[in-house]
């Protein structure tokens, strides 16, 4: 049975904080108070600096056993922020923590309104108003617990989502990996030098790789993407394709019972396949088969046939031979998994620069993006790390480097944002040249150096020591001169005052990052919101950066904003800390905002079943016939949307019922009068 | 009309999206007009036709109803069916006699700080130009 009563004679004590002078400075705390002291159900009603420190906390309990309160009201800052401390002070007084209700006076008022002090006072005493409305039928609550699954899910086998998958499986907990590509990586494995250390960044990167493909506690799901999730916290179920790959692993070949078989990495598909597409690894510069890996180093080493180029010619089957490893017939499979936490690891992608066209990107063959640079370069790259310019193969002499390419743009057509990390990965692609072409000039063209981190700034000396030379001013055009290839670089030097046009043999843009293609849709499944820029949203920017508002949803690396390597390690071994923290806890509570229904209202018409997204409705039969709406409270997340259709009135949304919101609209347009 | 029209504006809006975007344009103080009281709820699909039709017959001007962008919905498309429900409530305005103006939903993310200014600003605008609710005089 559903208990729909309230209170007869609600005794309601207010406290209204001054928060130092940022709620007090624009509002008149004490007439605040005094009006409070006139609303029906008051009978307490108090000022302090700040409630909800110690002391002010400690007021709370002390006047909810001196005057025998039935419930509580805070007018301060936002309940986002604090509404666990008050109710916390709440049940120490001996209340249900759920008899608190919370006026927001201060990101909601008194930071909006800081000059119109009549206006915010006035608002202030409203919002009061109508909290003691919603306070004096609020119900007893209990919060529910539920168990946790001692599994957690990491989306992204970036240099984020390895780190932190190794945390969690090393931490005892069982960790699914999943990953889009072939192989685990992520953009870390197409660099060549990590900054400012000069790392050798495969170097560092791969042994991580084989950590991750060798751990016991790993269920690493490569070529596989997020289908679909429901669920909530503690009990998220999520279902994985497992896009077909064409070819058998060793393990599943076992399972298959081919004895020895399976894909060992011999590569002997590869020279026989017929098909030739350009590898994206490589950032298409150097060509793969329709069967291939990414490069030697993948984790799993295990080749993959791309279904889309494939001619099924069947020259690999027979190269593959006895290992009996290649299925032409392979079809997508679906596994179910049930873990108790996420986190996404969803990292970037380079935005295409070829829309700010003056930069000639796309249409002028020597100007690469710096991506493109770093596989041009790197000793594993298309050209064994000798760097080349595309329209001719010549080494060259003079190179320009230009730096915010579609960051810090706020034309509309590129991104507003500082990318972060594209100052010092340019400074590290001068420093290469100079290192690897003897008589090489770089030039960087820079709106500012930012270079904020350990060392970074030590590093920016060392390249201008280099003979770098440093060209302040954004680039306004780029040309080509078609007999050469050259590049006619125009910016305005703006140390000098002057216009200049330098030529040049190739121009790298250092092309702002964006989120990566499946950010978007990978985020709603998991219900994460995002910043305007795309970038997925933590739950607060300063004290919870790993967070989301999803419970059990945590979130780590670039796909949260543009961050360099040790910013996004650290992230990702913060969101593997409070991913495990609910795993090892064992359950958690959930707030008690379900719907229940009242059964002498409800006529059985079953509306409501079809409009939750959830599926927590059902009709059942009633006791001496007809039917009967029944809430699965496990599955119910408590949105409201039946209990706003219910025609009969029959829903009733704890914590947020008809009748109390119906109270707190009453409270502010008729002035609350019981 | 001797004193200036002050509005009154109910704000019903979404605790994970435009609650949030709201507070942050309080963190970053940026200023918009005091005439809206805000009534926070989990999830605009909360939002019962009968709150808005409580609010006008109580005498007010306005009602803004504000949650996700679509398909940002804290509880998957519960913002759907509250827009939805809008254009229901509009047409019984309607037929009231009542501006449908008066009722305005938006999507404000958590984000959107000086979005949720710009939303409040433009409908206390709005409101004011309308004049007070011409329900006022019939309740009296």
């Amino acid at each position: 049975m559903v208990d729909t009563t309230s209170t007869k004679n609600p005794r309601i004590g207010v406290f209204v904080c001054h928060c130092g002078t940022n709620i007090a400075g624009s509002i008149d705390v004490k007439k605040v108070v005094e009006y409070a002291l006139t609303l029906p159900n008051v009978v307490h009603a108090e000022d302090y600096q700040y409630v909800c420190s110690t002391p002010g906390q400690k007021k709370i309990e002390d006047a909810v056993k001196a005057k025998n309160l039935t419930g509580t009201v805070v007018a301060a800052c936002s309940p986002r922020l604090h509404e666990p401390t008050f109710r916390r002070a709440t049940q120490e007084g001996g209340l249900n923590p759920f008899r608190f209700e919370m006026a927001n006076i201060r990101e909601q008022n008194a930071w909006v309104h800081m000059h119109e002090k009549e206006g915010a006072t006035n608002k202030a005493m409203d919002a009061v108003r109508i909290a003691v409305a919603k306070a004096s039928l609020l119900q007893d609550l209990t919060p529910k617990s539920v168990s946790v699954e001692k599994a957690a899910l990491v989306v992204g086998a970036g240099i984020a989502g390895m780190q932190a998958a190794l945390d969690l499986a090393n931490a005892g907990i069982k960790t699914y990996l999943v990953e889009k590509n072939p192989t685990i990586g992520g953009r870390m494995s197409q660099l060549d030098k990590t900054f400012p250390t000069l790392d050798c960044s495969q170097c560092i990167l791969t042994p991580k790789m084989v950590d991750v493909g060798r751990a016991e506690n790993i269920e690493l799901m490569t070529y596989s993407e997020i289908e679909d999730v429901s669920g909530f916290i503690g009990n998220f179920d999520v279902k994985v394709r497992k896009k077909a790959n064409g070819v058998l692993s060793m393990a599943e070949a076992e399972a298959k019972g081919i004895v020895g078989g399976g894909c060992n990495g011999c590569g002997d598909c590869d020279p026989v396949c017929p098909v030739i597409k350009p590898n994206p690894f490589e950032m298409g510069m150097k060509p793969r088969k329709a069967i291939y890996i990414y490069h030697p180093q993948v984790v799993p080493l295990l080749y993959t046939i791309d279904f889309n180029t494939c001619i099924k010619c069947g020259l690999c089957v027979t190269a593959c031979g006895e290992k009996k490893a290649i299925d032409l017939e392979m079809q997508d499979s679906f596994v179910d998994l049930k873990v108790g936490t996420v986190i996404l690891a969803l990292g970037y992608d380079m935005f295409p620069v070829e829309k700010k066209a003056e930069w000639g990107y796309k249409k002028f063959d020597n100007v690469v993006n710096s991506l493109e640079f770093e596989r041009l370069i790197c000793a594993s790259g298309p050209t064994g790390g000798h760097l080349i310019r595309p329209s001719d193969g010549v080494t060259p002499k003079k190179v320009a480097f230009v730096l915010c390419a579609g960051s810090r743009d706020n034309t509309g057509n590129a991104k507003p944002y500082c990318s972060r990390f594209c100052c010092m990965y340019s400074l590290k692609h001068a420093h290469q040249i100079i290192e690897k072409i003897p008589g090489v000039q770089p030039y960087i063209f820079y709106m500012d150096i930012r270079s904020f981190g350990k060392m970074y700034e030590e590093f920016y000396y060392r390249i201008q020591d280099e003979g770098t030379k440093f060209l302040r001013g954004r680039v306004a055009n780029i040309l080509e001169d078609p007999v050469t290839k050259n590049l006619h670089v125009y910016a305005e030097e703006t140390l000098l005052g002057r216009p200049i046009d330098l030529e040049v043999d190739m121009v790298v843009l250092a092309a702002a990052v964006q989120p990566s293609a499946e950010t978007e849709r990978t985020r709603r499944l998991f219900g994460v919101s995002c910043s305007q820029d795309g970038w997925l949203l933590e739950a607060h920017p300063k004290l919870n950066p790993c967070g989301t508002t999803t419970a059990g949803v945590y979130i780590a690396g670039v796909c949260q904003g543009p961050k360099d390597i040790p910013d996004t390690v650290a992230q990702a071994e913060g969101a593997a800390s409070a991913a495990s923290i609910p795993i090892h806890l064992g359950k958690v509570e959930l707030e008690p905002y379900f719907a229940q229904c009242i059964e002498e209202k409800c006529a059985g018409c079953g509306m409501c079943v079809n409009l939750c997204p959830y599926t927590a409705l059902s009709l059942v039969d009633k006791e001496g016939g007809g039917k009967v709406m029944q809430v699965t409270e496990a599955k119910c997340k408590g949105c409201g949307t039946c209990g706003a259709y219910c025609p009969g009135g029959a829903i009733w949304m704890q914590h947020f019922t008809t009748p109390q919101i119906v109270a707190q609209i009453d409270a502010f347009l008729v002035g609350g009068g019981q | 009309m001797a004193e200036e029209f002050k509005p009154k504006i109910l704000g019903i809006i979404c605790n994970w999206c435009s609650y949030a975007g709201a507070d942050l344009a309080g963190s970053a103080r940026t200023q918009y007009p005091p005439d809206i009281r805000i009534v926070r709820v989990m999830c605009t699909g909360r939002v019962d036709p009968l709150f808005i039709m409580k609010a006008f017959i109580d005498g007010a001007d306005g009602v803004l109803v504000s949650g996700c962008h679509f398909g940002d919905c804290h509880y998957l498309e519960g913002n759907y069916k509250a827009a939805k429900r809008m254009f229901l409530v509009k047409s019984v305005l309607r037929d009231l006699g009542l501006e449908d103006k008066r009722l305005r939903m938006t999507f404000v993310s958590a984000s959107e700080g000086a979005k949720w200014a710009k939303v409040v600003e433009d409908v206390v605008k709005t409101v004011t130009d309308l004049g007070p609710s011409p329900i006022k005089e019939f309740a009296r």
